[in-house]
């Protein structure tokens, strides 16, 4: 019999896989079914975030964060008005924070509802995902009743967020928290104990603590490897001090223990909101200081005052002391970082965004040697990866 | 919270004299100035040390500062989950100067290098996969850098009559404007339209 040489096969997934979560192009070489190497190419939603933030005011600035992670808008808006306002010294209102808390958790509702829906699918369950859509829908008005836009929010302002929430709004969100408990348990009938499933997903992209910190792993890829760190705790912004909730952790870093770590999430961000409506105090929702935060309207027809800090506020700016921050939090995805550098003009000079999901898929090739073609999907899946923070 | 950090600091500082220009504390943040070259020394020792135990990289940057000598800044930002400390290190570099890459201490350096190498051109030594990353593949230039232009060089459209998609240079129907909001009061240093008129010289187009 002749040698034969036998090449690695090589194959494209995506840039237009239904399973590669948006635009992820990954080019894998197989050995036979053993995936050998995976090397992820991004970039194809490449849109210069950052350079565009160099060249808009800090308030025109805060807008391209919702277009970052389009999953969860308002977390990312949280990490870039909590740097300016670092910048600024500036004091966010009580209830102002409380109102910021209670959207960053229904945005990790948001999230993580359609990552557990979405993993499913991605290793064949299609029920899930249609159930998880429908409470996203719900989750969705919510967003739409207190800023006026389902995804594209604008809602987080540096000193506060736009504009109050009516009282019947925060009612019918409390009424949804208690509705919401029982789909999750149907929910986690579908999935968890589901034979099909675990065997998906047991075992399948183990990380080590060690190699989980040495990765840049952060939030639920950490969490899911038994470290209990999460911002929220650790470093607690706004009124996270306030809340009472536990942070979830799994034990063995695979697939399986990531997805239940998003379920238990889900149940403490529902505590968290309940808490955030019923402490909810009363008192303006953003800072007085008008330097930086535009009077209302309705100021603005009487006082000559608020019309001149209209008018400067909305052509030039504000101006942002010089300096340079690091402001993080605690996003669906992991830590959501802003590096933000400001020459002492009304336009950032450097804003860095720090996206979770980049150093996650960074660690696709360690994640993925050495398994089968069939378990990239759980993969991606278990890494939560959304291309618009990846690219920027 | 300030004294933590400058204590942190001074230890630092007193453990790398030689590799480190010196370190602040702003903002309720420590940042440590070091040479590039030393940086695989620097982020070594605070990663093992056992008061420092920044045993993640949390970010890796590039900044433009294109009036300096060395135009670059490259930003590491440490994390210790054990310690609860922050920590960012700052290094400064050209466009021809290689930065010891920090690939071999943490592997999510891998990415941000290759990031930091697109948007800037900061060049990584022995990073072994310095491909670009974010840019269009044969993209040309550096974009975050300060002189690229916002609306870049290229655009692209399909065209019907070579049945691909073509590159040609950008065309804008009016121009790119950037409205500066300078204070003539407050040390504006350029000529506004109509001042060559009190002093006889041209105003800047």
């Amino acid at each position: 019999m002749t040698d034969v040489s036998i090449q690695n096969y090589n194959i494209n997934f995506g840039p237009q896989h239904p399973a590669a979560h948006g635009v992820l192009r990954l080019v894998l070489e197989l050995d036979g079914e053993i995936v050998e190497r995976a090397d992820p190419h991004v970039g194809l939603l490449h849109r210069g975030t950052e350079k565009l933030i160099e060249y808009k005011t800090y308030l025109q600035a805060m807008p391209y964060f919702d277009r970052l992670d389009y999953v969860a808008p308002m977390n990312q808006e949280h990490a870039f008005v909590l740097a300016t306002e670092k910048l600024l010294g500036l004091e966010v209102p009580k209830r102002g924070q409380y109102i910021r808390v209670l959207y960053s958790e229904i945005g990790r509702v948001l999230n993580h509802l359609l990552n557990l829906g979405s993993h499913g699918m991605d290793v064949g369950a299609l029920t899930p995902i249609l159930w998880v859509f429908e409470e996203r829908e719900k989750l969705m008005v919510f967003y739409e009743r207190a800023c006026g836009a389902r995804l594209h929010a604008a809602y987080f302002r540096p000193g506060g967020v736009h504009q109050d929430l009516p009282q019947q709004l925060l009612d019918d969100i409390y009424a949804w928290t208690e509705t919401f408990p029982q789909l999750m348990e149907d929910f986690e009938t579908l999935l968890v104990e589901n034979r099909i499933f675990k065997q998906r997903n047991v075992d399948i992209g183990v990380v080590t603590v060690e190699e989980a910190l040495d990765w840049g792993f952060t939030g639920v890829m950490l969490r899911g490897s038994g470290v209990a760190w999460d911002l929220r705790k650790a470093q607690p912004y706004e009124c996270y001090n306030d809340m009472d909730f536990d942070i979830p952790v799994g034990r063995h870093g695979d697939c399986y223990d990531r997805y239940i770590v998003r379920l238990e999430e889900l149940k403490q961000s529902l505590r968290i909101i309940r808490q955030c409506i019923e402490k909810m105090p009363s008192g303006p929702v953003s800072s007085v200081d008008r330097k930086v935060v535009p009077p209302k309207r309705g100021e603005m027809k009487r006082s000559m005052e608020a019309l001149i800090h209209h008018f400067k506020l909305y052509t030039e700016g504000f101006r942002v002391p010089e300096g340079e921050v690091y402001a993080a939090v605690e996003a669906p995805k992991g830590e959501f970082g802003v590096y933000l550098v400001s020459d002492g003009s009304n336009k950032p000079y450097r804003c860095k965004i720090r996206a979770p999901g980049y150093a996650h898929l960074q660690a696709m090739d360690f994640l993925a040697k050495g398994h089968m073609l069939a378990d990239i999907p759980a993969i991606i899946g278990s890494i939560d990866i959304v291309f618009g923070e990846i690219d920027r | 919270m300030d004294e933590a950090l400058q204590e942190l600091g001074a230890h630092i500082a007193g453990n790398l004299a030689a590799d480190i220009s010196g370190y602040q504390v702003a903002y309720g943040e420590l940042t440590v100035t070091a040479r590039a070259e030393a940086i695989g020394r620097v982020l070594t020792f605070l990663r093992d040390d056992s008061n420092c135990k920044f045993t993640q990289l949390s970010d890796l940057c590039g900044a433009d500062y294109p009036e300096r000598e060395k135009r670059f800044d490259v930003v590491y930002h440490l994390l210790s989950p054990q310690l609860n400390q922050r920590v960012r290190v700052k290094v400064e570099t050209d466009a021809d100067t290689p930065v010891p890459s920090v690939i071999k201490l943490f592997s999510s350096a891998g990415w941000y290098e290759r990031e930091a190498w697109d948007m800037y051109g900061i060049l990584f030594s022995g990073n072994p996969d310095l491909r670009r990353l974010l840019t269009d593949y044969g993209f040309e230039g550096f974009p975050l850098r300060k002189d690229f232009p916002l609306t870049g060089y290229v655009e692209v459209r399909y065209s019907e009559e070579e049945k691909r998609v073509v590159y040609e240079p950008v065309k804008l129907p009016q121009d790119f404007r950037t409205f500066d909001f300078m204070s003539p009061w407050e040390g504006a240093q350029y000529i506004l339209p109509g001042d060559e008129k009190a002093g006889g010289k041209e105003p800047v187009k």
